[in-house]
């Protein structure tokens, strides 16, 4: 078995037991890299530093005084700002961006002695299902379907991210989920990847689209390194106003996948009209085995669910338009000539963003704009808070819930490109917890009848990520996902 | 409710967008499409519901009122187009 192969807990066991060196399994990462650059996953490798960081974690484990992650080669997604590594967005308009400063969340996973690969793809600002938005172009999924040499997308935003821990281009990986960019790339490239409870990973130096609905989160390829690697990037910063002062517990502890006595919420409005077969066979096959695992299956009412993604559609893109208001051609990024001050903003704006956050921030504008802010903006969050009565008052009757992460499998670049309202659905089962700020997390479960990974998606009470992790490793245990990516196999 | 060129040219105006004549009606047709779907929450029975306007219950903490930071002009300037004598450069806006 080669070093990428490992998991994240296993390589962790192995540099302890001085089986492998920091050095060697950074150097058998950067060699995968090398050899599937046609993913387009990284839009920047930094194998120097990788190797000066794993040599400076082999000293340190040699003198006994390794750290929680010590010698973990991650990839981190380009939102989140490095010092002295360019930093995109995937956008045109922050080519050649090279940050002072390092966002909390990195500087988080550095503390604990992790080592990094390189900056990830993903879509443009983070807006997009797919990948596709991004300027640096498309990211590839590792898996193909079976006798099908068609590219498939790996979903978005944190398309870079899921593919590359997918292809074992890196052990772990940071991503961001505002409305499901963690969950359902997970889901597509058949990964395991969780959003936190809003609050609990600092947003400080992670170029933000929608600011009360952005939260960092981990890929790994299991529950467990999941856990390893959230309870690093979690915790309080006084550099984030929204960031929660509570203690981070050791969530590894808690996947030990022990359900008896949970209940687990079934919601009757995700199982939608015209849903395929196969997702519906995938969620009923997973209540299952908790079930079998002594969880008790309840069914409950979420019964705004149908509201939450054109309320998403307001907040979302209006927080958009506010934040990406920084843009300006003056102070950093793109810059278009323009005869007045305006003309300057309006060219660089123009030329330095892509189409789909465009729509968006027109859309964030207009709904912002006089006459309009009622009729849209204060209706959508009086729907949002709608959304996050109906979690509470569901949560009196269950303990986590339980639903399919995406509506599909992985589907092929250029699919569902033509109508932005048919990408949009993409995030149906993962948006109404984005909007009422719940933790969620995306495990593979199963095979789609075309033979690409499908996830399913446990949701838990603020804060209790513990019990999210619980029921994830009991799916995890029950779902036994041993397939590979085909790109895997021809190696 | 239906968006117009006029209203498509005076948004991107308001988000400092350039968008051409020719781009306007590709447009005006996308955000109607898109602001028709969203316009199903009009449905919705909202009457006395507090807007959410914070997504964990929580007040907003108070800092010591010092200095955390210090100024680092070059930090600052590191990634502008253009700067001149520790100031960004932008086009006259003052004859």
């Amino acid at each position: 078995m080669s070093a990428v192969d490992l998991t994240l807990a296993e390589a962790l066991d192995r540099l302890a037991k001085k089986d492998i060196s920091a050095v060697e399994l950074t150097e058998a990462h950067l060699e995968q890299m090398a050899q599937h650059r046609s993913l387009n996953a990284y839009l920047v490798e930094t194998p120097e530093r990788a190797l000066n960081e794993a040599r400076a974690s082999d000293e340190r484990r040699a003198k006994g005084a390794a750290k929680p992650l010590d010698g973990i080669p991650l990839g981190i997604k380009d939102l989140f700002c490095t010092k002295g590594v360019e930093t995109t967005a995937g956008s045109k308009i922050l080519e050649g961006f090279v940050p002072t400063y390092e966002s909390t969340v990195t500087a988080n996973l550095w503390r604990d002695g992790a080592v990094m690969l390189g900056k990830l793809n993903m879509d443009e600002f983070a807006m997009g299902s797919s990948n596709m938005t991004s300027a640096y172009g498309p990211v590839e999924n590792p898996w193909r379907r079976p006798g099908s040499n068609a590219k498939l997308v790996p979903g978005g935003s944190s398309g870079g991210s899921a593919s590359a821990v997918a292809a074992r281009m890196a052990l772990g990986a940071t991503g961001t989920d505002t409305g499901g960019s963690i969950r359902q790339p997970a889901a597509f490239c058949g990964i395991v990847g969780i959003k936190p409870t809003y609050g609990r990973c600092s947003r400080w130096g992670t170029i933000a689209f929608a600011s009360s609905l952005d939260q960092a989160g981990p890929f790994a390829r299991t529950v467990k390194d999941t856990a390893i690697l959230l309870r690093s990037m979690s915790g309080f910063d006084p550099k984030d106003s929204t960031s929660v002062d509570m203690p981070v517990p050791d969530w590894a502890k808690d996947c030990v996948g022990n359900v008896k006595g949970m209940r687990i919420g079934i919601p009757r409005q995700y199982r939608m009209d015209g849903m395929p077969a196969e997702i519906d066979r995938v969620w009923t096959q997973g209540a299952q085995w908790l079930r079998d695992a002594g969880a008790e299956i309840v069914e409950i009412d979420l019964p705004h669910t149908k509201y939450a993604l054109p309320t998403y559609y307001v907040v979302a893109p209006a927080e958009c338009s506010s934040n990406l208001a920084r843009y300006d051609g003056v102070r950093y990024g793109l810059r278009a000539e323009g005869a007045s001050l305006t003309e300057l903003y309006e060219n660089s704006r123009a030329e330095g963003f892509g189409a789909e956050v465009k729509r968006r921030i027109m859309i964030g504008t207009y709904v912002l704009s006089a006459g309009y802010y009622d009729a849209y903006y204060l209706k959508a969050q009086q729907v949002r808070a709608l959304i996050a009565r109906d979690f509470t008052l569901a949560f009196e009757k269950c303990d986590a819930i339980l639903t399919p992460t995406a509506p599909s499998s992985a589907f092929a670049m250029g699919e569902k490109m033509d109508d932005p309202i048919a990408m949009y659905l993409n995030d149906v089962f993962t948006v109404p917890a984005s909007l009422a700020g719940l933790p969620g997390i995306s495990v593979p479960a199963g095979l789609s009848d075309d033979g690409l990974p499908l996830g399913l998606q446990i949701l838990g009470k603020p804060f209790d990520e513990s019990g999210v992790f619980r029921v994830a490793q009991a799916i995890e245990d029950a779902a036994k996902f041993d397939a590979k990516p085909a790109l895997l196999k021809v190696a | 409710m239906s968006l117009d060129n006029s209203t498509v040219a005076k948004i991107a105006r308001l988000a400092r967008i350039r968008v051409g004549a020719d781009e306007q009606p590709h447009l005006a047709s996308e955000l109607n499409h898109v602001l028709g779907w969203i316009e199903q929450l009009s449905e919705v029975d909202t009457k006395g519901v507090e807007p959410m306007t914070s997504v964990a219950p929580m007040t907003q903490r108070l800092r010591p009122d010092q200095v955390a930071l210090e100024n680092d002009r070059d930090a600052v300037l590191a990634n502008a187009p253009e700067s001149v004598a520790g100031f960004y450069v932008v086009p006259k806006v003052v004859e």
